[in-house]
């Protein structure tokens, strides 16, 4: 390598260096909004005032209430930590079950605190949803398999 | 030593003579590959235990996705070469990726969609990873523009190198979306140092297609750039 190419080099690195800051000054600054949705405990920490609000989680375990014309469901949406009950009327997708991560877009309905009006508590805060997606893991199991795990040991999981 | 390799195996000639002998080769591994991961994957890989069986769009969307990035980095690895030492060979290589990779990339993003739409409950959401996916294609379709309308040939090679270079700053940011951010697309399965989440009768016939579509990349690279060395003859 002669004295050229060592240069090129050094300025080379240079910019993808103070590129690389730069973006990852700009992603960290933005991190709230690239977030696709908030959870439970980070929705009740928030003061955010936005009414509407994806949240993420997992669904609770029965947890989940069809009404009895099947159209509207209610359930309970954890990060084991906080709860938030949801209600929603529509389609759900295939992979929504009990235990699943789902993504829920609604509006919020909420009873701030009177004493403490920036203070969310957990009880006092619903979601009117719009739209249920749910979240797949990235495990893989065979069917069969997973039978056979589930009868083995019911508390595997 | 540097001067060894530069004198023996950068030269355009080298690189026509040996891709020459190569692809035979390439296209035999290719087709064994490519059929074992097609059948065992889509008949033989038991149904997954929530999906059924639409878990085996994965067989064609991993690979695309791995492709997608793979091509990037190439393409910003032979940018460094042609910026810093001038090789002709990289420049080549460079230009004739950006149009294999863009289609990959959106082979991902349609297989993604196509799957999303029954698991998810929805064709496209804004979420880190889906987002940053597309920056990519964006990234690779204005390579491509910035290569159609610079006519000197020094100077599109640079300019393109640089595009290139810069864009390589996404490469992390799509690894890592899934987990810097919250996101509905589910986290790494088999790029994960711990032991892979797949089951391995799920996991060998996507390791083969990985492979298989590696391998098809670079037939199809190698004959792009032969066409390009004998136009420009």
């Amino acid at each position: 390598m002669n004295r050229k190419q060592k240069m090129r080099i050094f300025s080379i690195s240079m910019m993808m260096i103070a590129l690389g800051i730069a973006i990852g000054l700009v992603l960290f600054a933005l991190k709230k909004n690239i977030n696709l949705f908030y959870t439970p405990t980070q929705l009740i920490e928030s003061h955010t005032t936005q009414k509407n609000i994806r949240i993420g989680g997992y669904v609770k375990k029965k947890s989940v209430h069809f009404d009895s014309s099947g159209e509207s469901v209610n359930f309970i949406v954890t990060d084991y930590r906080n709860e938030i009950a949801v209600n929603y009327h529509g389609l759900l997708p295939n992979l929504f079950r009990e235990g699943q991560g789902v993504v829920v877009t609604g509006k919020l309905i909420e009873t701030l605190d009177a004493t403490s009006r920036e203070k969310r508590s957990a009880g006092m805060t619903a979601l009117s949803a719009t739209e249920v997606l749910a979240k797949h893991d990235e495990r893989y199991i065979p069917a069969t398999l997973e039978k056979e795990l589930k009868k083995g040991s019911p508390h595997a999981r | 030593m540097w001067h060894w390799l530069k004198q023996n195996f950068l030269p355009v000639k080298f690189f026509y003579q040996t891709s020459t002998m190569l692809l035979p080769w390439l296209i035999f591994l290719f087709v064994i590959l490519f059929s074992y991961g097609m059948i065992a994957g889509l008949f033989f890989a038991p149904a997954d235990y929530q999906q059924g069986d639409g878990f085996r769009i994965m067989y064609v969307h991993v690979p695309s996705c791995f492709l997608a990035m793979g091509i990037y980095f190439v393409m910003a690895v032979s940018a460094f070469l042609t910026l810093v030492f001038r090789i002709k060979i990289a420049a080549i290589c460079m230009s004739c990726s950006a149009p294999i990779g863009a289609w990959f990339t959106f082979l991902a993003l349609v297989t993604g969609s196509i799957w999303g739409k029954p698991m998810w409950g929805t064709w496209w959401i804004w979420d880190a990873r889906l987002t940053s996916v597309l920056i990519l294609l964006f990234l690779y379709l204005g390579f491509i523009a910035l290569q159609s309308v610079i006519y000197s040939t020094r100077a599109r090679e640079r300019a393109g190198a640089l595009i290139a270079l810069v864009g390589a700053i996404n490469l992390p940011i799509i690894h890592y979306s899934v987990i810097w951010w919250n996101t509905l697309h589910q986290g790494p399965s088999i790029s994960k140092f711990a032991t892979p989440s797949i089951a391995p009768a799920m996991l060998y016939p996507l390791l083969a297609m990985i492979a298989a579509f590696f391998i098809f990349y670079f037939i199809i690279l190698f004959i792009r750039m032969q066409n390009k060395i004998l136009r420009a003859i």
